[in-house]
Formats: structure tokens, C-alpha cells, sequence
């Protein structure tokens, strides 16, 4: 019974870790149609800011510089790579996008030395706690609650404030939303902000418990997280949020099967196979557009 | 009459090579409703998305109220105070009509209240569905949200692009009245129709573009009066 409790625990959290990547995907997908590749990339990178900047700075100012930078780095990349783009095939737009993703792993690759780096014990994230008899980390019960907690802020933003009116407006419509004196370039922006700003905060829940970074460390969870997005109905954020914490549940209860059964090496594929299944009976994803714009 | 609102001095749009507008000259005085009519593809719509900023012309020149705004980008027009209602009304459909309404007045930091309720004193039926999307209204009820919202930004010059398209003549009948009334209540309209007949009854002056150019211009009677456009646009020559 604990060893379920511990399964489900550390699977809600890797959850929710994913689901702050996944929702940078979905909104930057809402607006532009794009799939951002770069966006586990942008994941990883604020990890090793986190390795390199909490080692010489204090916490309280490590931590909310390293959101800080993961949202100048996602601001910049949008206004180098893609903005110039605006009016070029999608497939161009995604191709920068791989170029973007590269680019970040190279150049992690030529900081770190390609060695694996380990992220620090950050205070009070670290410490363990003990939950109905099983020993866990703190940031395994925080993780779910900031993800809540962030999603309804993102939630109340998008559906209550009038930049979430525009984001909404120019999901739809660019032109007409430039006929309304909406700035697009702006609105863009303000998508790639919020996704990085997630991003960077889901960098240091999920480091804290899984220390090793490397350069290619932002692919996996960043792939799991566009499925996530793509599960959920990409463009939908609730979709996103329910999907990666699908995802991660899935596939912690996977790796936690009796080790007789030597299943657990195949947790991923087993995972991406039951999404498969999913997706044959809901192409659209869960909250996918088809399904809502029915009327 | 009174000032010049808008004019459009020597306008060329082209898209890719294709010269859409060739050449035009036209204004717009304060307080009147001056028409463009012509058939489909004489250049009615690229005038307006030249006007609008969403085309860069490839030369002359569009000033409001005194000042060049050729080629100026759309927010920048929009805060001045041309507001415009797109072809094809395109509202936003996963916005509620009254999100609709609030952002045709971006721009705006003022309270929206008033405007509204005399958004939906014009369109009474747009407050019924205050709260349903934009999406799930009829043709009419969109064309009415379209124009609302437009309202909404306060404009100085209101330009309509085809409002009568795709929708029932009873339809078009009350957008038409609701033209009548913005008018009176001091909007300046620029009109874009294929539906000359309609447009010429409540414009003060038009103008007739064919292939790019204007062909014919003069007061709203005159054209309804003049035989080459009642041959072309009115189909009831000699009647």
C-alpha cells in the first residue's frame, strides 16, 4: 500500500513537471500553428542556468533569475528565429525551430564539456517528508498544488484580462485582430514568455529530483510533454495539463511494476502505445478543436 | 461641404507582380457616406486594406485628417480613428459576443459602458446573446456584431467592405438602416458594395472602380440616374 502511494505520488508529480512544459507548447501551437522544437531545449537550458547560477548566488536570487533568463531566452529566440518567419511556410517556421534546438544542445554541449552536470539540493524542495508512511521529497507534494495554482492563474489570464482576450483573438484571426489595433508581434511575445516562464519553473521541480543534467537532457521530457499536448488536443491548455499528468502517472506506474515482470525498461514505449490507442478513438486529442468548434 | 477626412491621392496596390489598384484618386468628407461600388476584383477591397494598413500600397499616398499615413501600420490607424469592417464580417467566434464588442475598442482605456448599451440599442438582438460565441450566431447576427463592434472603437471614418454579402435581402435591409442611423448619429461611412443598388440610395457621393481605376464618379442620384451604370451595376437599363 505505501509502495502504491509512493507509485502515484511521484507520478502525479512527474505529471505535473510535464505539464508546465506541455502548456508552452500548446499556447505557442494556439497562436502560431507552430510546433516549437526548441521548447525542451529552452527546458534544459534553464536547468543548467539553475546548476551554474545557484553556485554563486544565493537561492532566494538564483532561482528567480533563472525564470527571469529562461523568459529572455524564449522572448529572443521567438524574435530571431521566428518573427522573420511570420510570413513563411509553416514547414520553414518548424525547420528554425529544429535549428533553434540544436543550437541550444551544441551549445550546452561546448559549456558543460558534454559532461553530465548535477543540479543542486536546493533547500526545503530537497528535504524529504513523510506521507501516509513513505519517505518523499517535498517538491514530490508541492509539484501538483504549483501546477494547479499556475494553471488557474493561466487560466484566469487567458479567459479574464483583456491580453488574454487578445492571445484569444489572435489564435483565430491575425489579420482581423490587427483590424482591432491588437499588436500581433506583441501578443506573440507574451505566449513565448508565459511558456518559457513555465518552462523554467517546471526546470527546477523536475531537476531537483532528477539531478543529472546533459544536453540532450531537455529531449525526452520535452517530447513527452508535446505528446502530452498533443493528447490533451494541442491548442488546449486543460488538454495539456490533463495529458502530461496522464503521461506521467502512466509511465511511473510502469517503471514501478514488480521487477519479475521486466517491464519497467519499456515504461516509455508502453506509455507512447496506450496514447497511440487513445489517439485512434479521439484523432482531435481530448480537447481537441474539431470537437469544440462543433455547434 | 465640409473637410476632407480622408484622401487618397495616385493609390497603386499589387500583389505579387499584379497590379490590383491603378492610379485611383478619391476622398471622403466629414459627415458624408461616399460608396465605391464595382464587380468583384476592380480593386474595392484592396483600396480598403491599403487604407487599413494590412497592405503596404506600391505607391501614392492616403492621409486622415491632414496627416500621411500611407503605409502605416494597422494599430497606428486604428488609434487615429478609422475603424473598419472586414469582408466576410469575420468576427471571433470563440469570443462571446460581448468580448466581441470589447475588442473592437482595444485601444481604448475608457469605460465601455455607455457605447455598449448604444451597441445594443442599434442591435438589440446582439444583447440577447450577450454571452453566447461569436461562432454560433446566424449570418445577420454576425454582420450586426461585425458593425458593433467596429462601433466600439469610436471611429471617426467607419469602412464597411461588402456588408451585404452572402446575407438575405430582409437582412440587408436593417444593415442598411443601421448605416442610415450611424450616419445620422455622425459617423463618417466609406462603403464598399457590389450591391450598387442598396449603396447608391443611402451614399452621398460614389465613386465606381473598374480594372483598378475610377471610372465614374458623382453623387448618389447621379449614378443611379447615369445610363452606363444602371446597364453595369443596376441591371435595369432603360427602365
Amino acid at each position: 500500500m505505501e509502495y502504491v502511494i509512493s507509485v502515484l505520488l511521484s507520478g502525479i508529480s512527474v505529471g505535473g513537471q510535464y505539464a508546465l512544459i506541455a502548456i508552452g507548447y500548446t499556447l505557442v501551437y494556439g497562436i502560431l500553428r507552430l510546433i516549437n522544437f526548441a521548447h525542451g531545449d529552452v527546458f534544459m537550458v534553464a536547468g543548467l542556468m539553475g546548476i551554474y547560477l545557484t553556485s554563486s548566488l544565493p537561492i532566494g536570487i538564483s532561482l528567480p533569475l533563472v525564470i527571469l533568463l529562461t523568459v529572455a531566452l524564449g522572448f529572443t529566440i521567438e524574435r530571431a528565429a521566428y518573427k522573420p518567419l511570420r510570413d513563411a511556410p509553416r514547414m520553414s517556421v518548424m525547420i528554425s525551430a529544429i535549428g533553434v534546438s540544436y543550437l541550444l544542445q551544441n551549445t550546452a554541449t561546448y559549456v558543460t564539456g558534454g559532461q553530465p552536470m548535477t543540479y543542486p539540493t536546493i533547500p526545503f524542495l530537497s528535504d524529504t517528508v513523510n506521507v501516509a508512511g513513505t519517505q518523499t521529497k517535498w517538491v514530490v507534494i508541492i509539484t501538483p498544488f504549483l501546477v494547479l495554482a499556475l494553471v488557474v492563474a493561466l487560466t484566469i489570464l487567458i479567459d479574464r484580462t483583456k491580453i488574454g482576450m487578445a492571445m484569444r483573438a489572435v489564435s483565430k484571426d491575425f489579420e482581423t485582430s490587427r483590424l482591432m489595433g491588437i499588436r500581433i508581434n506583441g501578443v506573440i511575445s507574451v505566449t513565448f514568455v508565459i511558456g518559457s516562464a513555465l518552462a523554467a519553473i517546471g526546470s527546477i521541480l523536475f531537476f531537483t529530483n532528477y539531478p543529472a543534467i546533459t544536453p540532450t537532457a531537455g529531449a525526452m521530457p520535452g517530447l513527452k510533454a508535446f505528446v502530452a499536448a498533443v493528447f490533451g488536443g494541442i491548442g488546449s491548455i486543460p488538454g495539456a495539463v490533463l495529458g502530461a499528468f496522464l503521461i506521467g502517472i502512466c509511465e511511473t506506474i510502469i517503471k514501478g511494476l514488480p521487477s519479475a515482470w521486466d517491464v519497467s525498461v519499456f515504461s516509455d514505449a508502453f506509455t507512447f502505445a496506450l496514447l497511440i490507442v487513445i489517439l485512434v478513438f479521439k484523432p482531435q486529442g481530448l480537447f481537441g478543436e474539431a470537437a469544440t468548434d462543433k455547434v | 461641404m465640409s473637410e476632407e477626412v480622408l484622401q487618397i491621392t495616385d493609390l497603386y496596390v499589387s500583389y505579387g507582380g499584379i497590379e490590383a489598384v491603378r492610379g485611383i484618386n478619391f476622398n471622403v468628407r466629414a459627415g458624408e457616406i461616399v460608396t465605391l461600388i464595382g464587380a468583384n476584383g476592380a480593386g474595392k477591397s484592396s483600396t480598403l486594406r491599403a487604407i487599413s494598413g494590412l497592405v503596404k500600397p506600391a505607391g501614392g499616398n492616403v492621409t486622415f485628417e491632414g496627416e500621411d499615413i500611407t503605409g502605416k501600420d494597422p494599430t497606428m490607424i486604428v488609434s487615429k480613428g478609422l475603424m473598419m469592417v472586414p469582408e466576410g464580417r469575420r468576427i471571433f467566434p470563440n469570443l462571446t459576443v460581448l468580448e466581441n464588442l470589447k475588442i473592437g475598442a482595444y485601444l481604448r482605456n475608457d469605460d465601455l459602458e455607455k457605447d455598449i448599451e448604444t451597441v445594443y440599442g442599434y442591435f438589440p438582438r446582439l444583447k440577447e446573446r450577450s454571452w453566447q460565441e461569436g461562432g454560433t450566431l446566424s449570418g445577420g447576427e454576425q454582420q450586426m456584431l461585425a458593425v458593433g463592434r467596429a462601433l466600439m472603437g469610436k471611429p471617426k471614418l467607419l469602412m464597411m467592405d461588402e456588408p451585404s454579402l452572402g446575407l438575405a435581402p430582409i437582412v440587408v435591409q436593417g444593415i442598411f438602416e443601421i448605416i442610415r442611423r450611424i450616419h445620422e448619429a455622425g459617423t463618417t461611412v466609406l462603403l464598399i458594395e457590389q450591391n450598387a443598388n442598396m449603396a447608391l440610395h443611402v451614399a452621398d457621393r460614389a465613386y465606381v472602380i473598374e480594372n483598378g481605376k475610377i471610372a465614374i464618379e458623382g453623387t448618389g442620384r447621379e449614378l443611379l440616374e447615369n445610363e452606363k451604370v444602371r446597364a453595369a451595376y443596376l441591371g435595369s437599363a432603360g427602365k
